[in-house]
């Protein structure tokens, strides 16, 4: 039986009640919302005048209503200490999303903190430390003055290396730019901090390093060129899925024919047609579906390339366009370098090509030419975009410069209708100070915790047993060097605090690693932690962002933090201030007074000392512009406050001047050298199933608030593994039996789902599931920049349970939208 | 979607009883803000309307008709094995809203899997599993109608396990 709320009548938000701006705190795309509040005693009616729409609700309103809101968009929250209603809705006037809500979005209230109608209870409320053989609840200063002292201490006798740091770098929920500068304030400003990683991956990098790298900044264009486009190149993007309001808002007006006047407003001088795409994908997906139901099937062409095999694709579009000499030649001219040397070294015939990626000459040549072919003379404008099946594969480093190649050589960075981007998978929120301390390539970090290096690690928001690779040995491994500190503070009674740091520091010298966790929620790798410090997310403190398109947006504080949770940034600010103190008492005066600098009280401290002061064009933006500036905020670079808005910047690049110091834009060399990460070829050879795997719309991320939803829970109960249905007779497996995943890095479970459409042999699993980790499988190698490759992997599979009862009430359908 | 007015007619006359006595009940209470009282149950009162006889079904063909209201449109569906919440002799006779609970698009039933199927967002559900979304944006499994079969067949609706899109009450 498929999961029901029995409401079926909600609160009516009254006129006059509170309207605050919210940007959905999941994805890259940013959806405008409204949070309305209004107090617990009262409520609005239907009558015009007495809610919030002027709308006659005792009518059945319209499809596409801005009058209405769904069970998930409601619930009752603590604001400034009052029980509040709250409706999280949509905003229709958002550019972004035009009133759309995703899955996920549109389930924020209903994923909020709620004494009052228990969601989200297992919010961490209060501080907890490792005490008398459990986590016990304690102070914010008894937690801060153990963990400064352990800190203190291991620095004091490793040095600045034996911190580790695992922490977010984005925006959204977990980040945003208050919390990556509190957070880099502490680690690269007062510190000098090496051993770092980032929420997703086992170092310190960019994902997109590549094309950073060819002073191609990889958020260049804006949502409106993909309206704009005469095709658009998706790789390894399942935007349907991921980017949810970005596709249906922007991309299918362009499949669907309706942004042709658009196309013949803003650029008139040339002729335009529907859209049409090109997908890179060894999978179909729910996106190729939708293009296909929208564009038709003429005009979308899904390219099922082997696993891994992208390069060769791109370096055989650039050969074959420079071939047929449809390149830029004025903007290769004037705004770039190295354009020959590329095309000589990175030279694939249409027959290599079709040999390594599996598709026919045919198919190379005919998206080539939707690519860059000339339309009655004009160049065509297309628009690339990338995210996780190009990062988190093969060679990403070459892989990603071979495609902003084709995108250079094709002049369509920088221009309408164009734009080499990744998709994204948060909202970014970066500012920090310099990370040049921490080298290239970064340190391996993980690995170097599996080696029994640092003796204290302070985690914010990321958690390695589900989003790792190697993730069975790291989980194992971290787990025997943390219980040694926990057997070791078991030992001395808490209330002598020198007894406890002395007892800790001893477990350390034995290879002992002393644990921090920084979240909202308890976490898989905080079951081994010995501190738990909660913190808020959005809307329970104010937070800025930037979506896809560098569109800045300030969410506004609409509620409390549960219990005495805090924002990261003055978390933060609070161990910084900590760490002032015991260092002093400790007699290093000069390293102490590294620490100074953070006295803030608010969220706003950390803005205006973070991104006002330091981001380029910083200087233009404050809360209460962004305020005034709604949920369409201005797109950064911030070049001006004028006439009461804050002026920004459409598209990058649009001048021809790029990043690299000489102000070009630099084509890289980038051959195909096979699967590049080691153990990779001896896994696909030992191995027969590759286990390819990411994400699903019902579930954002890895599930960590999702695992406390009914409505996800009742679709998702556990992990899915889209099995071809041949594969399934062969291993004797029925929809919902449990099957172990498992190779010679580890092993992990999953549900099975039957799929038609899966080619054989080729699997697609759920990623970071609390309930079943593929990163157990995933092998420890890396590329030359230690960015992890999660997609090429191989395993073999078994059956270990027939389908569990919950799994009767679960549909075994195919996800593709069809209208019979 | 292949419809049956005359029979949805027939529907729709029978209910639109119900629906006044229900339009009627409510405003009654909202409309005295002078006296204070408790505004009556705490959840709506559900008319009890006959949508259709078993014998107007044909196995897996949808037969349009609307509940709580006319303007609800849904429909009834004989499965032919049986089913979450299915009704009737066989259990498998269910009804569910056919306004798609995301953006208020029409849903049409795609007879070949059971599922219905948003043109708006390509959201779907399975008639099968009680509504489960089987992939789509919206927040809630599809509305399903609680249904009551008689000694004669007729069927009747008496209640809905979610909000329809487009009402903050299900009953107007």
């Amino acid at each position: 039986m498929a999961y029901k709320r029995q409401i079926d009548r909600l609160p009516i938000i009254p006129a006059g009640a509170k309207k605050h701006n919210v940007v959905c705190h999941y994805c890259i795309v940013g959806c405008g919302y409204h949070a309305y509040t209004w107090p617990a005693n009262k409520q609005g009616g239907t009558a015009p005048d007495q809610n919030a729409f002027a709308a006659d609700l005792s009518k059945q309103q319209a499809p596409e209503t801005t009058a209405w809101y769904s069970p998930s968009m409601y619930n009752i929250v603590k604001q400034d200490g009052e029980d509040v209603h709250i409706v999280i809705k949509p905003d229709h006037d958002c550019v972004v999303n035009s009133g759309l809500g995703s899955i996920r979005g549109a389930r924020m209230a209903e994923m909020s903190y709620s004494e009052a109608r228990s969601t989200q209870q297992q919010r961490l409320i209060r501080p907890m430390v490792w005490r008398y053989g459990q986590m016990q609840p304690t102070s914010w200063d008894d937690a801060l003055d153990l963990v400064a002292r352990v800190t203190a201490q291991v620095i004091k006798e490793q040095g600045e290396d034996g911190l580790f740091v695992s922490a977010f770098d984005h925006g959204g929920a977990g980040g945003g730019y208050e919390n990556t500068w509190g957070t880099g304030k502490l680690y690269f400003g007062a510190m000098k901090i090496k051993n770092i990683r980032i929420h997703n991956r086992p170092a310190y990098n960019s994902e997109v390093h590549a094309t950073r790298d060819m002073g191609v900044g990889e958020l260049n264009n804006c949502y409106e060129d993909a309206e704009l486009a005469d095709t658009i190149v998706a790789v390894g993007t399942n935007a349907l899925e991921t980017q949810t309001n970005y596709f249906l808002n922007h991309w299918v007006p362009n499949l669907r024919g309706t942004s042709l006047d658009k196309k013949k407003k803003e650029i008139p001088d040339e002729p335009h047609e529907e859209g049409r795409i090109v997908i890179v994908d060894p999978r179909r997906t729910v996106t190729v579906n939708a293009c296909e139901t929208e564009a038709g099937k003429d005009r979308v062409m899904h390219l099922a390339i082997n696993s891994g095999t992208d390069l060769a694709l791109f370096n055989a579009w650039l050969t074959y366009i420079a071939d047929q000499g449809w390149t830029d030649k004025d903007f290769i001219e004037k705004s770039t370098v190295d354009f020959d040397k590329a095309v000589t070294g990175n030279k694939t015939s249409l027959e290599e090509a079709a040999k390594i990626t599996g598709l026919t000459v045919d198919q190379i040549k005919q998206s080539a030419a939707w690519i860059a072919e000339p339309k009655d003379g004009k160049r065509r404008r297309t628009m690339f975009s990338y995210e996780k099946g190009l990062i988190w594969g093969n060679d990403n480093y070459r892989t990603n410069a071979a495609l902003v190649n084709v995108a250079l050589a094709t002049g369509n960075i920088g221009r309408e209708g164009g734009g080499c981007v990744r998709m994204g998978g948060h909202q970014e929120g970066y500012v920090r100070p310099s990370d040049a301390h921490v080298g290239r390539p970064a340190a391996y970090v993980d690995k170097l915790l599996l080696e029994g290096k640092g003796g204290v690690h302070h985690i914010w928001a990321c958690d390695h047993y589900k989003t790792t690779l190697n993730a069975h040995r790291f989980k194992q491994n971290y787990k025997k060097r943390t219980d040694l500190v926990k057997d070791a503070m078991s030992a001395v009674p808490w209330g002598d605090r020198t007894a406890l740091v002395n007892a800790i520091m001893d477990a350390i010298h034995k290879g002992g690693l002393f644990s921090v966790d920084v979240d909202i929620v308890p976490t898989q790798i905080g079951q081994a932690s010995h501190v738990w410090l909660p913190a808020a997310t959005s809307g329970e403190m104010n937070l800025t962002s930037m979506n896809g398109e560098r569109r800045m947006r300030l969410t506004e504080r609409y509620m409390d933090p549960p219990g005495d949770a805090l924002p990261d940034c003055l978390i933060a600010a609070r161990i910084a201030n900590n760490l002032e103190r015991v260092i002093r008492e400790g007699g290093d005066e000069k390293y102490a007074d590294q620490f100074k600098g953070f006295d803030w009280k608010t969220d706003e401290d950390a803005f205006m000392d973070g991104y006002h002061a330091n981001a380029g064009g910083g200087e233009f933006v404050t809360y209460e512009r962004l305020r005034a500036m709604g949920t369409n905020g201005f797109q950064e670079p911030a070049t001006d406050f004028k006439d009461g808005k804050i002026v920004g910047t459409k598209r990058l690049f649009t001048d021809g001047k790029f990043g690299a110091k000489d102000g070009k834009a630099h084509f890289m060399e980038a051959q195909w050298r096979g699967l590049q990460a080691p153990g990779k070829d001896e896994q696909k050879k030992k191995f027969k199933y590759l286990i390819n795997n990411g994400r699903t719309n019902h579930i954002w991320q890895s599930a960590y608030l999702d695992q406390e939803n009914e409505l996800v829970m009742d679709r998702w109960p556990f992990p899915f593994i889209q099995i071809n249905p041949d594969d399934m007779a062969e291993l004797g497996v029925k929809e919902g039996d449990l099957v172990e995943v498992y190779n010679d890095d580890g092993s992990t479970q999953a549900m099975v789902y039957p799929t038609p459409t899966a080619k054989k042999g080729e699997t697609f699993m759920d990623f970071a599931n609390p309930t079943g980790v593929v990163g157990n499988v995933i092998n420890d190698g890396v590329n030359e920049l230690i960015l992890p490759n999660y997609k090429q992997t191989w395993a073999d599979i078994r059956k270990i349970s027939d389908a569990p009862a919950v799994t009767r009430g679960v549909t075994f359908k195919s996800p593709e939208y069809s209208a019979g | 979607m292949k419809r049956c007015n005359k029979l949805a007619e027939v529907g729709r006359r029978q209910f639109l009883t119900g629906a006044v006595i229900a339009a009627a009940a409510m405003p009654a209470v909202a409309l005295l803000p002078e006296k204070a009282r408790a505004a009556g149950s705490a959840r709506v009162e559900y008319p009890s309307n006959r949508l259709a006889n078993i014998a107007d079904l044909k196995p897996n063909e949808p037969l349009e008709v609307s509940y709580p209201d006319e303007d609800a449109p849904g429909v009834l569906l004989k499965l032919g094995k049986k089913v979450s919440g299915g009704a009737g002799p066989d259990g498998d006779i269910v009804g569910f809203t056919t306004i798609c609970p995301h953006k208020g698009f029409p849903l049409s039933y795609n007879a070949s899997d059971n599922s219905f199927n948003c043109q708006g967002h390509y959201s779907r559900f399975d008639a099968e599993s009680g509504g489960q979304e089987i992939w789509g944006h919206a927040t809630q499994n599809l509305p399903q109608y609680t249904l009551r079969v008689d000694d004669k067949g007729d069927i009747y609706a008496e209640g809905l396990d979610e909000l329809l899109y487009g009402r903050l009450s299900n009953v107007l």
